[in-house]
């Protein structure tokens, strides 16, 4: 019968508008508050449809693992030793995985000495040839770079906003574990330490030391303490862990890392007969 | 005060007048106006039209700032929201289009590759920003951007919009006295040809010819300022003129006279800055632990 | 001849590998070799003879479906150029590649145009980008180019305006990265250069004639544009490339006697960005998140057909993990989710295409905003997923999609994943189905405007290398998930979809019916990824490494994507170490492949009926270009 195409396709629209006023009785209005549970509710696998995000009103907070441009994590300010330093040893490999390649690093070196010094001198990103792609955050063995949150960047001149400096990619390690304390947490753990790598090693280097010798009143596991108390709530009690005598979960990377270290060498040795022979 | 006779040159408004009351809450109601009824041409490009597109679906959803109405002819749209990477090729048609909107007309240059080329500017058939050849008046980086990061930037224009006055021709050229020039299309020769950059290419190609020392391309503001009344007729000259040799038009970039000079010079003071903070740092901590 | 006599003429079509190439050798001993390059596959046929061979290849062996011609070129590696041809049996299983090689200046090799019409459209391309002659083809102009441009820039020795060095990563970029910006070092700021003899004077025509003698249509512009006299009957329309029924940036030619088509000639290019040029300078690892932007609405499944071209690479050598069980079962429910996203696209824009504007896909597409959310939580952003690496993945699915309030008025959602995935897998997106099959299946506007429009053959369809619901709406039951299985696809159930009728309704019956065989294939999947949980996603349980050494060899990857067959040809030229970047990388796009019949479809039907043709097809710009 002639017309029925279009009353179909009438009667869809209709009962989409219909639908969406069932849905506000079932949730009885709540959709409409604009506290978060009403907005998982709202733009989630239960409601029929899809509700608007009023946008500047209420945003849609992206997901942890979400990428956008790479920002450089350098330590918190209220660190005891090494405040503001930071994280990237300028060694290169997110220049080299970058697949626009973007990323323009100037290694460091020594004033005096002219010797390489594992701090880059600047740091640049071209966010107009970004591609959002995270190879640089997924490769880094330093965790020093990551992939931002923010997108709200829009500019009217891209001559000077554009091109992201050292300064303006820098950003405090705390700032990276709000915005994803699930992987801030998981890094940690395969680090050692909330902060640094190196810094860890430093203060583990001093703490086998310190028991060795006099024992210091200054505690150096103070600094995991101290940041521990900031992240997501599952990362809390477990984040003191590591401070835990014997339960730190890089003693066991430690042993591994030695065996692995003595293959190596072994391996090294027989290559080196080898060639001799 | 009717709109018009603002816009003529016998009415010109006095530099102490121009923030009289009357004026700017008329130019406050006129931008509000137009600012919560920006047509948006509909056409994509790329990867990020798709993202456009959500973003004027249902769950983003323009139409709430008045971006809805996206016109599929560039006689009707006052945005032209370029959505993607902007190829040689397709940059004619672009160019073409921008001149066929009519004022006031803004572009908005969304993701990466509109902005600056993008992950692709290497490629040869990639033009590096739109805003080499259109004005643009707002960037959205991203790769994609979000729905949510294009609202930014259309709320960004918005303001932008707030920002102009009627009163000021300076400001933007349709409140101006003078009648915008259309930006000469793109012509596809060998390789893209800009029609603005007509004399360069041949004062080059005599250059070559001539064995003279090559043009950098620091010259690019003067020769443009040079440029001939009718592009054509240049063309023609350097039609007329004898076959140049091929390996003088490689250019050899003077030393001195080179853009990326300048930005040495920033670098070195970048550089000595960071060495200070750096200095800073150190002598801080130095200072704490004396304390200590 | 001995073999010939063992195996009977009629069984040939059915023989393996092997035997086909065994049989060439002994018919043809003179014209066919064995490539026995260190990882190559598949004879060389002496380019004199390449025709009649092909005709075998086709006839007598029954491989009948041309599916990808890619040129090469070997550069220093012998200082030729090579025409590679990987063709399959309609009946399922591997390829039979075949070569051919010419010199580098002076290249020409005979066009298979006559034997494969899917023919068509790649030599165009290599002819375009690679300079290579094809003597017989019909209409041997520039494709992706435009007529006049100096170059054949996939050529190794040709190089664009912006380039830096053969190979990324890029000295310049470390250790002593001083930013710039590529226009300053290009004098004209523009990414271009001139060729000493430029003639200004000439390019300053924009006749009629001049914009459309470089298309090659079949009629005579001239002729029509004659505004005297009677004999003009026919008048040439431009459609695109701004058009907002092109998909993109798709231009027409079309040729109308009064509202019917004539005939039709595709214009593209307009996005073309150098995917291939680019692929050759970056590593392999780099090439993943190019992939995702050629089909840019699947590009899980791109990830997946480039990831599986690189491993079969890997496997040749002797340190390489296949990826695990669980790795496979995440890369086929992400690979189903976007097919569904796809058809669910396809089938809003092609109502787009004939007539219900806009309003269909807005249902259509919110689905679609699900499974973004569920991207952007696992992948990390919504289009561009970047999810799968050699041998494993970007990482395992999280406990919880969980956002985090970052910025002002942020709101955040957490969901549990599995919960959240079976939600959709057994609710929303059949519901949506159902919907979408409630208002279209037997809607009688629908019919009217697509049954008997747009009909390709199945002969058609084989010959123009026809792939994906193209091909199997004219009757051919011809998936690559079953004809030749990849990942766990061998142990999922699930049916070819397929409908004779070859017109615009048999393809949509085809894309509604993948949707549901899609979602019986996720909720097969959703047990496997419980019963997996804890394994890891890499067969060695670390990732792998950033700059991966591919050994010697060539390989070509296929998967079966929403728009069709997507093959990447990936050759790898390194040393005996292997190499960290491609020599060749060449991508068999569907949407591209699928435009050749678009001319003998829109024939004799009227000028909307070709926008819901188009529609029909499912292209995306993207991927057409590269």
């Amino acid at each position: 019968m002639y017309g029925t195409g279009l009353a179909k396709g009438l009667m869809l629209t209709l009962r989409h508008f219909v639908e969406s006023y069932v849905d506000d009785i079932r949730y009885g209005f709540r959709k409409y508050h604009h506290s978060t549970d009403n907005f998982a509710i709202r733009q989630g696998t239960k409601t029929k449809g899809v509700i608007t995000v009023q946008y500047p009103d209420e945003k849609v907070a992206v997901p942890e693992r979400f990428r956008f441009i790479p920002f450089l994590i350098v330590e918190d300010e209220d660190h005891p030793t090494r405040s503001g330093k930071d994280w990237c040893t300028s060694c290169g490999i997110c220049a080299k995985v970058c697949p626009p390649q973007c990323i323009w690093i100037v290694r460091g070196n020594d004033p005096v000495s002219g010797r390489p010094v594992p701090e880059p001198e600047a740091f640049f990103i071209d966010i107009d040839i970004c591609m959002n792609c995270g190879y640089c955050a997924e490769y880094c063995p330093f965790d020093a770079i990551k992939m931002d949150h923010d997108y709200e960047l829009a500019s009217y001149d891209r001559t000077t906003h554009h091109i992201h400096d050292k300064e303006r990619l820098s950003k405090p390690n705390s700032y990276w574990r709000s915005i994803a304390p699930t992987r801030a947490y998981e890094e940690m753990l395969a680090r050692g330490a909330w902060e640094h790598k190196d810094a860890a090693k430093e203060a583990r280097r001093g703490a086998a030391s310190a028991r060795t010798s006099a024992p210091k009143p200054a505690a150096q596991p103070a600094p995991a303490q101290q940041t521990a108390d900031k992240p997501s709530p599952e990362a809390a009690p477990a984040a003191t862990a590591p401070t835990a005598e014997g339960a730190a979960p890089w003693t066991e990377d430690e042993a591994k890392r030695e065996e692995r270290r003595r293959k190596a060498l072994g391996r090294k040795a027989r290559r080196a007969a080898k060639r001799g022979g | 005060m009717k709109l018009q006779e603002l816009n003529q040159s016998e009415y010109p408004v006095p530099a102490e007048l121009e923030n009289n009351i009357a004026i700017t809450s008329l130019s406050q109601l006129y931008n509000w106006g137009r600012r919560n009824s920006m047509w948006p041409m509909l056409f994509g490009l790329a990867c990020c039209a798709i993202e456009m597109i959500a973003t004027a679906a249902s769950r983003f959803d323009f139409s709430r700032f008045g971006f809805e109405v996206m016109r599929a002819t560039p006689r009707q749209a006052d945005l032209m929201i370029v959505s993607g990477t902007v190829t040689k090729k397709m940059v004619v048609p672009i160019v073409r289009l921008y001149n066929q909107m009519p004022e006031p007309k803004y572009v908005l240059a969304m993701g990466a590759c509109a902005s600056g080329g993008g992950p692709f500017k290497e490629g040869y058939n990639v033009v590096s920003g739109m805003d080499k050849y259109l004005p643009v008046d707002v960037y959205v980086p991203g790769c994609p951007p979000t729905p949510q990061a294009l609202l930014y930037g259309m709320i960004a224009l918005q303001r932008k919009i707030d920002g102009q006055s009627i009163a000021n021709g300076d400001d933007v050229p349709w409140y101006g006295v003078s009648s915008a020039e259309p930006t000469p299309v793109p012509v596809l020769g060998p390789d893209i040809i800009d029609p603005r950059q007509m004399d360069m290419i041949r004062r080059q190609a005599e250059a070559a010819a001539a064995e003279l020392p090559s043009i950098g391309a620091r010259d690019l503001p003067a020769a443009t300022a040079l440029v001939a009344a009718s592009a054509t007729a240049d063309a023609t000259a350097v039609a007329d003129a004898p076959p140049v040799d091929g390996d003088a038009l490689n250019f050899v970039l003077p030393t001195g006279a080179a853009p990326w000079a300048e930005a040495e010079d920033i670098r070195e003071k970048r550089r000595l800055r960071a060495l200070a903070r750096k200095a800073l740092r150190a002598t801080r901590r130095a200072v704490a632990a004396e304390e200590e | 001849m001995d073999l010939a006599a063992v195996a009977p003429e009629k069984k040939l079509d059915s023989t393996s590998i092997d035997e086909a190439i065994a049989h060439l050798q002994s018919e043809y001993p003179d014209a066919v070799s064995p490539d026995d390059r260190e990882g190559y596959c598949g004879v060389i046929v002496e380019r004199g003879r390449l025709v009649d061979i092909a005709r075998v290849i086709r006839d007598d062996l029954g491989f009948d479906y041309l599916s990808s011609a890619t040129a090469v070129d070997y550069l220093g590696a012998g200082d030729h150029l090579e025409m590679v041809y990987h063709t399959y049996r309609t009946s399922g299983g591997p390829a039979l590649v075949f070569k051919a090689q010419t010199d580098r200046d002076n290249a020409e090799i005979p066009s298979l145009v006559s034997v494969w019409r899917g023919a068509d459209f790649q030599e165009r391309e290599a002819w375009d980008l690679m300079g290579i002659h094809f003597p017989g083809h019909p209409n041997l102009k520039r494709i992706l180019m435009w007529e006049g441009f100096q170059g054949h820039p996939l050529r190794k020795d040709w190089r664009e305006a912006y380039y830096e060095e053969d190979q990324k990563p890029f000295d310049s970029r470390w250790p002593g990265g001083h930013v710039h910006r590529a226009e300053e070092k290009n004098v004209f700021g523009k990414n271009v250069t001139y060729p000493p003899d430029i003639d200004l004077g000439r390019l300053m025509d924009t006749s009629e004639a001049a914009v459309y003698q470089s298309l090659g249509l079949g009629v005579d512009v001239e002729r029509i544009m004659d505004k005297d006299g009677f004999e003009t009957n026919e008048l040439v329309v431009n459609m695109g490339p701004h058009h907002p029924s092109t998909h993109g940036v798709f231009r027409m030619v079309l040729t109308v006697d009064g509202e019917t088509v004539t005939s039709l000639e595709p214009v593209m290019g307009y996005l073309h960005r150098n995917h291939e040029k680019i692929g050759e300078r970056n590593t392999y690892l780099h090439n993943i998140p190019f992939t995702d932007r050629l089909d840019y609405i699947s590009s899980m499944g791109n990830n997946h057909g480039y990831v599986l071209a690189v491993e079969q690479l890997m496997s040749l050598g002797r340190k390489y993990n296949p990826p695990t069980y669980r790795c496979e079962a995440l890369r086929v429910m992400m690979v189903e989710l976007s097919r569904i996203v796809n058809h669910l696209w396809a089938i809003g824009f092609w109502l787009n295409d004939i007539g219900a504007f806009f309003t269909p896909v807005l249902y259509f597409v919110q689905e679609r905003e699900r499974i973004l959310d569920f991207f952007e939580a696992v992948a990390g952003s919504r289009m561009m997923c970047n999810y799968m690496r050699f041998g494993g993945l970007f990482g395992d699915l999280p406990d919880r999609l969980k956002s985090v309030s970052n910025l002002t008025n942020d709101r955040v959602r957490d969901y549990n994943t599995m919960q959240f995935l079976t939600e959709m897998i057994n609710e929303r997106i059949p519901r949506t189905i159902d919907e979408l099959e409630r208002l279209l299946t037997q809607n009688e506007i629908v019919i009217e405007r697509s049954v008997g429009v747009g009909v390709l053959t199945r002969e058609d369809a084989i010959n123009y290398s026809a792939a994906g619901p193209l091909l199997r709406g004219s009757g051919v039951a011809y998936d690559i998930r079953r004809a030749e299985p990849y990942s766990i696809y061998p142990e999922l159930d699930f049916d070819v979809a397929v409908e004779d009728e070859g017109d615009m309704y048999a393809r949509y019956r085809v894309r509604v019916s993948e949707l549901r065989e899609s979602v019986r294939i996720l909720k097969q999947i959703l047990p496997r990824l419980e019963a997996t949980a804890g394994e890891s996603i890499w067969a060695d349980g670390k990732p792998g490494a950033y700059a991966p050494r591919v050994p010697h060899g060539e390989a070509y990857g296929r998967v079966e994507n929403g728009k069709g067959e997507l093959g990447y040809y990936v050759v790898s030229a390194g040393g005996r170490g292997g190499s960290s970047n491609p020599w060749r990388y060449h991508v068999r796009a569907p949407s591209f492949i699928n435009l050749t019949p678009m001319g003998i479809m829109s024939r004799g039907h009227k000028v909307a009926d070709v926008v819901g043709i188009l529609g029909s097809i499912d292209i995306v710009l993207g991927e057409t270009d590269r």
